[in-house]
């Protein structure tokens, strides 16, 4: 199931004569000279992805990277120039209409970033909409929407219209609305960038802990490096319509692949992001006399403190089955907070 | 060099036989097929005759208290009843009951009419941008065309009476249904129609279910103009042969009866104003969903 979502050689240009255009992209042309030259512009460029089953795959860029086009390619809300999508062995461009309309209301739903709830509709029938389209009896799905609306924290809100809500509630009732159709797949478009941070950082909180019981994939797009570190179990980087680096979000920080990520990464704080296990030193036999052990997923400001209590500034570290597998040295832990001192070059 | 100071304009038999001809061919084609086109309208003409009637012959106390129940029904408001209710009765007490009923029932037939015909093509408008631009001139010819013009052909296809009549009134009164309905849908917020997409809304649920419902209070100020144009149209009609508040107005202008037209006139402005604020109000309310 590790690629239950295929994307192979996925193009996209907008404008006219997008044939044309796509030849000079195969041979290697840029963005700027494409545009340049045919007044088309590059939205995705040669894309390959594998998106498991069950887990949560960021996908970050900046703005006009291309993240919402390609989010939008996997419902076909965007038809692609070329290229190959396979969700679960079904090539979704080579649906017709009609199966087209049946897969987006059974298979995927989607969370915008405006929320784009409807304004007319009270807020049930909000989460109602993807099962009423289905036309699904009204028993049904009025239940099924009320339980929703439960599980967000949404008790009692039935009535209301959107926006008589506040846009942190607005979104928990875009989720609902997503969630309610039972779809397999989530596509998050900026789910949480129009929030305020604490609010924010709450929603991500109310997505991790729904994620830990549901088990869906979820394809969450965000240009916001500390939230891709903090839900995402694996974070592709889009520049310029194209996938610079797809990765575990460890991987991404301790080895970034061109300088376009190490720009992207230069401000986080990697105490709090690095874990135990990416900079020990994997070994098995260590005498257990009075160190410290510490969890592989123990973050470095965390082992810090503990490190800092022993006397040799040594720790040793576990798995989740409580077996040894490495240890942490104050020297490599403080090399692992340390920055790369890189000068950072200007990409290209 | 006199091409220069003169226009090089068409001869003046050649002008003469230009006009004769476009006007032949139309005598020969409303001989043709005047019955024909008139029997299409019969249907119409039976439904505006019994709406009429039945405006006519119901006793006056009803007649103002189902109208009465109509604005509360729409509006919810006591001034707009209280000022209907007023209004009602210095028609009747000045004697303009009847042909205010007439022209009300020829409103409300004409409004209806531009509101079957004028949405569907608004929608269709909304659809596409080739009907767009192939509808926008002809609505554009339709609101700038001098009344009497259309008048003409009309009258020389049906006649005189109450179908050309309402035709007339038609003709002027719909475009701005057509036009807002069409703006309306278009301002539709793109989200949430992508929104609406991605779970799998087909053409007809997006139509009926969002953009529709998000675009009815544009809509609706298409409607409230549709009836103010409608009863401006009603003094015109009113020559060809429309029963109504227009017809004293006519005879007024012609043998200078100051009080008489004023009084007409009066009246029409009345039931404009009453159309008016009884549309705007359920406008208003379609948008409660905005107010917190």
């Amino acid at each position: 199931m590790n690629n239950f979502i295929k994307i192979k050689n996925l193009y996209k240009i907008f404008g006219n004569n997008t044939t044309e255009a796509l030849n000079l992209v195969k041979t290697g042309l840029s963005k700027e000279k494409l545009l340049e030259k045919t007044n088309c512009v590059l939205g995705l460029n040669n894309i390959n992805l594998n998106i498991p089953k069950g887990k949560i795959h960021v996908i970050m860029g900046l703005s006009g990277s291309g993240k919402s086009t390609l989010i939008r390619h996997l419902n076909r809300l965007i038809e692609p120039t070329f290229g190959e999508i396979t969700i679960d062995g079904v090539n979704v461009l080579e649906l017709n209409n009609k199966d087209l309309l049946e897969y987006r209301q059974k298979n995927m739903s989607m969370v915008f970033q405006k929320f784009a709830l409807f304004p007319h509709k009270t807020i049930l029938e909000n989460i109602s909409y993807g099962l009423m389209v289905q036309n699904i009896s009204e028993q049904i799905y009025k239940e099924k929407s009320q339980f929703w609306l439960k599980r967000v924290g949404l008790e009692g809100y039935d009535n209301y219209y959107p926006n008589q809500l506040s846009g942190g509630m607005q979104q928990r009732v875009g989720l609902a609305r997503a969630l309610a159709t039972d779809a397999e797949i989530l596509l998050m478009d900026e789910a949480f960038s129009a929030l305020d941070p604490l609010i924010r950082a709450e929603m991500q909180d109310v997505l991790i802990d729904l994620q830990l019981e549901l088990k869906k994939t979820i394809v969450f797009i965000t240009h916001d490096l500390d939230e891709a570190l903090k839900i995402g179990e694996r974070i592709s980087i889009l520049r310029d319509g194209f996938v610079v680096q797809d990765d575990n979000p460890q991987n991404i920080i301790l080895n970034p692949s061109d300088d376009y990520v190490s720009d992207f990464i230069k401000d986080i704080n990697r105490s709090r992001v690095i874990k135990a296990k990416s900079i020990m030193t994997k070994s098995v036999s260590i005498k257990k006399e009075n160190v410290p052990i510490i969890d592989s997923e123990m973050v470095l400001e965390e082992v810090l403190q503990e490190i800092t209590k022993t006397k040799n500034y040594f720790v040793l570290v576990k798995d989740k089955k409580d077996k040894i597998i490495g240890r942490i040295t104050l020297n490599e832990l403080l090399t692992g907070i340390q920055r790369p001192r890189k000068e950072i070059k200007k990409y290209a | 060099m006199e091409w220069f100071t003169k226009f090089p304009e068409m001869d003046r038999n050649g002008l003469r036989e230009f006009k004769k001809t476009v006007d032949n061919a139309f005598t020969s084609f409303s001989r043709n097929y005047g019955e024909g086109i008139e029997n299409f309208f019969d249907p119409l003409l039976s439904f505006l005759v019994a709406f009429e009637k039945l405006f006519l012959n119901t006793p006056w106390p009803i007649t103002i208290f189902a109208i009465l129940l109509i604005c509360w029904l729409a509006s919810r408001s006591m001034i707009i009843i209280a000022g209907t209710f007023l209004s009602f009765l210095l028609i009747g007490y000045f004697g303009m009951w009847e042909d205010t009923m007439s022209t009300l029932a020829i409103i409300l037939v004409a409004t209806l009419l531009c509101i079957c015909i004028g949405i569907p093509i608004g929608i269709a408008m909304a659809r596409s941008n080739k009907v767009q631009t192939l509808i926008l001139p002809i609505l554009d010819v339709m609101q700038t065309i001098p009344s009497f013009v259309y008048l003409i052909p009309v009258v020389m296809l049906l006649g005189i009476g109450k179908v050309p009549g309402l035709i007339a009134v038609c003709i002027y009164a719909i475009p701005p249904i057509v036009r807002l309905t069409n703006l309306g849908i278009r301002l539709v917020d793109k989200d949430v129609l992508e929104a609406a997409e991605s779970f799998g809304a087909n053409y007809w649920q997006k139509l009926f279910g969002v953009q529709i419902p998000l675009a009815l209070p544009t809509i609706f100020a298409g409607v409230n103009q549709t009836i103010m144009m409608a009863l401006a149209m009603v003094v015109i009609a009113s020559m060809i042969g429309v029963q109504g508040l227009g017809l004293p107005v006519l005879r007024a202008i012609s043998n200078q009866y100051l009080a008489l037209g004023l009084m007409n006139g009066l009246a029409i402005v009345v039931l404009a104003i009453i159309f008016d604020r009884v549309t705007q109000r359920i406008g208003k309310r379609m948008q409660r969903y905005k107010s917190d």
